[in-house]
């Protein structure tokens, strides 16, 4: 059973028809790049995944459960929403730390909230609040920056704070991490250290959705290329295929525009 | 000189009772002004359009015209135009006209205040809070109110330490501040007259006040840079 399976999601805002018609599934410990090209609605997707925007139509299910239903409104109350959304990782272009939390501070403060409305955490405060410490340093380690643990976001380079924001996702468990465009904020000189923390995530198993316009590392890392377009999926295969063999002549121009650009030396996107 | 040092005793004593009545204005209007100012904030931030008309178009109006105006029309438009003196006579209702007047004036200002501070604060952060779970009290206390208490406080600052000499303003009806202790020489008390002195020496209860005030909320301003 695929862990993750989309179908016919739409989503219009105002007058614009953003996404129109998404279906597509994911196994358990895969990768699925999405590349594209600018306001194709990439983002618009993963926002909806995340429940941060809500799908005109279509259903969302997780491990076969349905996550969402535009047909039932109960699946889009608020209060569910938020256990729901926990299956989903979420790392932003823009990083979104919170700046009054050193690194450590972002990894642990939403697993702490939720450690309150344990039962026993009243008791077992100090063990509790150990172990999301420990997590949390651990995750840090993780991501290469052991010696950043205590530094405030503002005291971080770009490269740094998106690995502080990915083990701030990886603290929650989430069963499916989302990545819209990691590397695009960032330097070119500091796209190397995030795109390596991903591919070791991709290599323990991580089940994973990433967004970006780093073609070649978008090849490598992915199980499953998806080329979005106008609102739809234009076309989805193996990255061998779709890379090199791509069957819609859109694809072909959208890489072809890219590989130039790489060859150009400028890979780098705003 | 000998004559002012002999007058000297007298006169800080009438000037500190007047600077007493000073911060009680001072304080009575911060205490009201904070919380109805975050009130007006949320009006002219509603998405119910009329709320959030009104609410500007009100913000419009005080910040358009003289505080000393809205003082007069408050103080004197009950009794004089409705022929109904809400404020009863003496110093209690001149100094509850003053209140309202200073409180409503200094909320409108504040309002904006807030209303930068709240929408400065990027959305990605709230985002970023509710993809990690968090409820919107959680994100509000714990992520955002923060980071809007930073980016409040040092135009607050500005307009805390305008507040201070504004109060003088309450002398136009003759509210007996510090201002109208120090007039009281000029005319006539307690055997002083024709000093004008008294009047000038205010200035330093000013500086004083605004100097601890300058210093403490400077303090406050420092305890929140520990991030960006
Ligand atoms: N909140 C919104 N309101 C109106 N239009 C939006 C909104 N979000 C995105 N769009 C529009 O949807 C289109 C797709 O955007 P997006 O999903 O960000 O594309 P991508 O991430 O592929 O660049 C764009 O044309 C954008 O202007
Ligand atoms: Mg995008």
């Amino acid at each position: 059973m695929s862990i993750l399976e989309v179908e016919h999601i739409c989503k219009t805002f105002e007058d614009t028809e953003v996404l129109k018609d998404i279906s597509f599934s994911l196994e358990k410990g895969q990768v699925v790049s999405i590349i594209g090209s600018s306001g194709s609605g990439k983002t618009t997707l993963l926002r909806c995944l995340n429940f941060l925007e809500r799908p005109d139509k279509g259903v969302i299910r997780v491990n076969g459960e349905v996550l969402f239903d535009a047909a039932d409104v109960f699946t889009g109350q608020e209060a569910e929403i938020r256990k729901k959304r926990l299956h989903f990782g979420l790392v932003f272009q823009s990083f979104n730390l919170f700046p009054q939390y050193t690194a450590l501070g972002n990894v642990m403060l939403a697993k702490e909230l939720q450690a309150k409305e344990r039962p026993d955490y009243k008791e077992k405060k100090k063990e509790i609040h150990e172990e999301i410490q420990a997590q949390a340093e651990a995750l840090l380690d993780q991501m290469g920056l052991s010696d950043r643990k205590g530094n405030y976001p503002h005291q971080l380079s770009g490269g740094q704070c998106q690995r502080v924001a990915i083990a701030r996702a990886l603290a929650l468990q989430p069963d499916i991490l989302c990545f819209d465009e990691p590397t695009s904020a960032l330097d070119p000189e500091l796209t190397g250290e995030v795109l390596r923390v991903i591919k070791s995530l991709a290599d323990q198993k991580t089940t994973m959705i990433i967004v970006t316009h780093e073609m070649a590392f978008a090849r490598d890392v992915a199980d499953q290329v998806i080329f979005m377009d106008d609102g739809y999926i234009l076309e989805q295969g193996d990255p061998m295929q779709v890379f090199e063999n791509p069957r819609e002549e859109r694809t072909r121009q959208f890489l072809m525009r890219f590989t130039q650009r790489e060859k150009g030396g400028v890979s780098k996107r705003r | 000189m000998e004559l002012i040092m002999e007058q000297f005793p007298i006169v800080v004593r009438a000037l500190n009772v007047g600077f007493v009545q000073t911060l009680k204005l001072f304080f009575i209007t911060l205490i009201g002004a904070c919380p109805l100012g975050l009130v007006i904030a949320f009006g002219s931030m509603s998405r119910f359009g009329p709320l959030s008309f009104i609410s500007k178009i009100f913000v419009w109006i005080i910040r358009g015209t003289p505080l000393m105006i809205q003082l007069l029309i408050i103080y004197y438009f009950p009794g004089l135009v409705l022929h109904k003196p809400i404020w009863g006579g003496g110093e209690g209702g001149r100094f509850l006209a003053a209140s309202v007047s200073f409180i409503v004036n200094y909320a409108c200002y504040f309002s904006e205040i807030y209303r930068g501070g709240i929408q400065g604060v990027p959305v990605g952060q709230e985002e970023a809070g509710l993809v990690l779970g968090m409820t919107r009290s959680q994100i509000f206390f714990k992520v955002t109110l923060l980071q809007m208490i930073k980016r409040v406080v040092p135009p607050m600052s500005n307009e805390i330490i305008t507040l201070v000499k504004d109060t003088s303003l309450a002398r136009i009806i003759a509210l007996q501040e510090i201002i109208w202790a120090g007039q009281a020489f000029m005319k006539g008390s307690q055997g002083i007259s024709g000093a004008i002195w008294p009047m000038f020496f205010t200035a330093v209860y000013y500086l004083i006040c605004n100097g601890i005030l300058t210093l403490l909320l400077g303090k406050l301003e420092k305890k929140l840079d520990y991030f960006q």
